[in-house]
């Protein structure tokens, strides 16, 4: 719980398009912390936008771990949001030990964790985004840039249901995708059926005729200002995630189709132009300085939380965080068809302190009602801090990976880099719900075959190249892939061929060799047909048969270069 | 504006790149180096032919547009667009589509007259492995004019 020590008083942000000031409120020692203080905002201007993304389908309080490493390499290095830790909260002048390392970084994170408590919860956003509402009920915008149907037990049983209904009880203006795109065409569009607000994905076509599949762009009009909201979904949604589920839809940057639909917004009147956009923080700001016309992109999928806007020319961007740990809140003065002043803050949702919406609280109960029993589940205890979030193994990565080569007799595992997952603390029960958190997908089965050393490291060298090439629009998203049983040495700056070397087969300490076959587990491959009990059960019989586990940090990935 | 000699060994950056994919090959796989050569000997010659001792500028006329990572290497869409008045004075008369590492480089040749009012064609190709695809218009002028991009083939997966 709270201490004395380091709360939150806000000291308000300042922005303007000058870029002047840090808008990320102080944390003053000996003030307590209130919801109040998390919400408070000197309003600005005529439009409000709030911004939620990539909350991947947690409905209740949970512990978020910011990454410790995110290389980034070509005109992004050493840029935001390619600097963590004790960096991060030097460049923003944060206060370590406090709420905003808690918030912001992996500093002390399982100390701080234990003194601020959860982060998160649908409810408490709830609570947050009506307050907003109720000061600024005719300016305000709440805009959700997607991932939110996938990544808990109970929308995985629901197939993505339980999350519509709360994002229509939530009011949500629009949204754009990626992970719901998993569930498959069909399930997709049954739940458009039930969505209440539009779906933006202007970058959505049809294989036949690369035709639109979904409508591009929404129209609002807020505090007089007209503005267009233009989606942007994932743009390698069918390569970083089966094809199989969605065969007749072609994604892709579109580039120019972002630049016309912005040229038109404008020609018929819109002031304000936003990009609701899924492509990830490098591919937005390499985009903002090549399409001409976007006042505000509200960038996601690459899960980056940043206390400020970035800007490239006159375009802001904003990161929202992951996993409902913040809601952006970003007032806009549009004046004469242009924004002519903006003030920014990350509010962090600080669960113990958001008093919950009792609407909103009494839907998550009755959504989660029926799975109570399984999601409560007790499979055993962990001794270390479990996350998964940053470049390489994360140490509930090297769990999945320990539990696929004991489970799947296997002497090498593969676990995908995803950057969802909730953490968990030294101590803490893991569930059946926990277990979910970092695992549910609708291609679920964990696979065992055979690879060759040579294939391995084509495996490496293309995820790596999907994660470090030095041009944003060759990137796919993601981390690196998750190895168990298996040591290397990536240089991230280096070509595709040469960032993978020193491959080391950890059983005996041998090179790996390029003719010889492993007995590789792995789970979330993207082909169709793939055989093998669903990842979660595998998790599940090797937790319950250690009863109680530890991970020790892996040292068998080893970073150059950087 | 770049020009890109077509006699000599002046394609300098695809040149470099396709070096570097070639040592990658010889690190993974340890018999493919061959074919790569002949393919990419092949890609040239065919835009040699094409241009016949004239040379193609990367004059920003020709717009050639391509999935920045293919979502099936089997089918990859592509859409040529040539800045042309398409008028009997001044118009399109061919655009050359090679993929210079694919086993036969040639994917298409599009034919235009001034009728045609505008030098656009879109097609589908299947492309073996991440390579550069490159446009060449010839022009009524007698002048040739190219772009180039590149298009990554990947196994996918990881992401998100």
């Amino acid at each position: 719980m709270l201490s004395r020590r380091d709360f939150l008083q806000v000291a308000l942000a300042t922005g303007a398009l000058s870029g002047a000031g840090n808008a990320w409120p102080s944390f003053a020692a000996g003030t307590m912390l209130t919801e109040a203080e998390l919400l408070a905002f000197e309003p600005l201007g005529n439009v409000t936008l709030l911004h939620i993304t990539d909350i991947h389908a947690q409905l209740v309080p949970l512990y978020f771990r910011e990454p410790s490493i995110n290389v980034g390499v070509g005109e992004s290095k050493g840029l935001p949001p390619h600097i963590t830790g004790k960096a991060f909260l030097a460049k923003y002048g944060l206060e370590a030990g406090g709420a905003q390392a808690y918030a912001l970084s992996d500093q002390g994170f399982s100390t701080l964790a234990r003194e601020y408590g959860r982060v998160g919860g649908v409810d408490r956003l709830a609570t947050m985004i009506k307050a907003v509402r109720a000061e600024r009920p005719d300016n305000t915008l709440f805009l959700d840039g997607g991932d939110t149907w996938q990544g808990s037990y109970t929308s995985y049983q629901t197939q993505g249901e339980d999350m519509v209904r709360v994002m229509n009880a939530l009011g949500t203006d629009a949204m754009t995708a990626h992970w719901e795109f998993t569930y498959g065409t069909e399930r997709v569009t049954e739940l458009l059926e039930q969505l209440a607000f539009p779906f933006l994905a202007n970058n959505v076509r049809d294989t036949d005729w690369e035709e639109p599949v979904f409508d591009g762009i929404a129209t609002f009009e807020r505090g007089g200002t007209k503005i267009a909201v233009i989606g942007q979904a994932f743009p390698y949604t069918p390569v970083a995630n089966p094809r199989y589920k969605i065969p007749t839809w072609s994604f892709g940057i579109r580039e120019e189709a972002v630049q016309a639909q912005v040229d038109k917004a404008r020609a018929e009147g819109a002031e304000l132009v936003v990009l609701l956009s899924h492509n990830g923080f490098d591919v937005d700001r390499k985009l903002a300085g090549r399409v001409q016309g976007i006042d505000v992109i509200l960038t996601g999928h690459t899960h980056d939380a940043l206390p400020d806007a970035v800007t490239v020319g006159k375009t802001l961007l904003i990161a929202s965080g992951s996993h409902g740990k913040f809601l952006s809140r970003l007032d806009l003065d549009v004046r004469d068809g242009a924004v002519k002043g903006y003030r920014y803050k990350l509010m962090p949702v600080f669960s113990d302190i958001v008093t919950p919406d009792p609407e909103i609280a009494a839907l998550v109960e009755e959504v989660r009602a029926p799975h109570k029993a399984e999601l409560n589940r007790v499979l055993g205890k962990t001794e270390s801090l479990l996350y998964r979030r940053g470049n390489f193994n994360g140490t509930f990565d090297d769990l999945i990976c320990q539990a696929l080569l004991e489970e799947r007799d296997a002497e090498i595992a593969l676990s995908p880099g995803f950057r969802w997952g909730a953490s968990l603390l030294p101590g803490q029960d893991i569930t059946v719900e926990d277990v979910h958190n970092v695992t549910s997908i609708t291609y679920p089965a964990a696979y065992r075959s055979e690879m060759t050393g040579a294939f391995l490291k084509t495996v490496l060298e293309d995820v790596a190249d999907n994660l470090f090439n030095p041009d944003p629009y060759y990137q796919q998203g993601g981390d690196m892939v998750r190895v168990g049983g298996l040591g290397y040495t990536i240089d991230p700056g280096e070509e595709i061929g040469k960032r993978i070397s020193n491959m080391t087969f950890l059983a005996t300490g041998a090179p790996i060799e390029a003719e010889k076959n492993y007995t590789v587990a792995g789970w979330a491959s993207v082909n169709e047909g793939t055989e093998g009990p669903p990842i979660w059960d595998v998790v599940e019989g090797y937790i319950t048969n250690h009863t109680t586990v530890s991970v020790t940090p892996n040292d068998a990935v080893k970073v150059v270069g950087v | 504006m770049k020009a890109l000699g077509l006699k000599g060994k002046t394609m300098e950056d695809m040149t470099r790149r396709d070096a570097l994919a070639f040592a990658a090959g010889l690190v993974a796989i340890t018999v493919l180096p061959l074919p790569v050569l002949a393919a990419e000997e092949t890609a040239m010659d065919e835009i040699n032919k094409f241009v016949g001792g004239g040379e193609a500028a990367e004059s920003g006329r020709v717009t050639l547009e391509t999935p920045e990572i293919a979502e099936n290497g089997n089918t990859v869409p592509l859409t040529v667009m040539v800045d042309s008045p398409m008028t009997a004075d001044d118009y399109v008369k061919r655009v050359l589509i090679v993929a210079d590492a694919n086993p036969r480089p040639g994917v298409a040749t599009f034919h235009f007259s001034p009728k045609s009012g505008v030098a656009e064609a879109s097609t589908r190709m299947r492309l073996a492995r991440t390579q550069n695809v490159i446009a060449v218009a010839e022009l009524s002028d007698g002048s040739f004019h190219m772009a180039k991009s590149m298009v990554k083939v990947t196994i996918g997966g990881c992401g998100g």
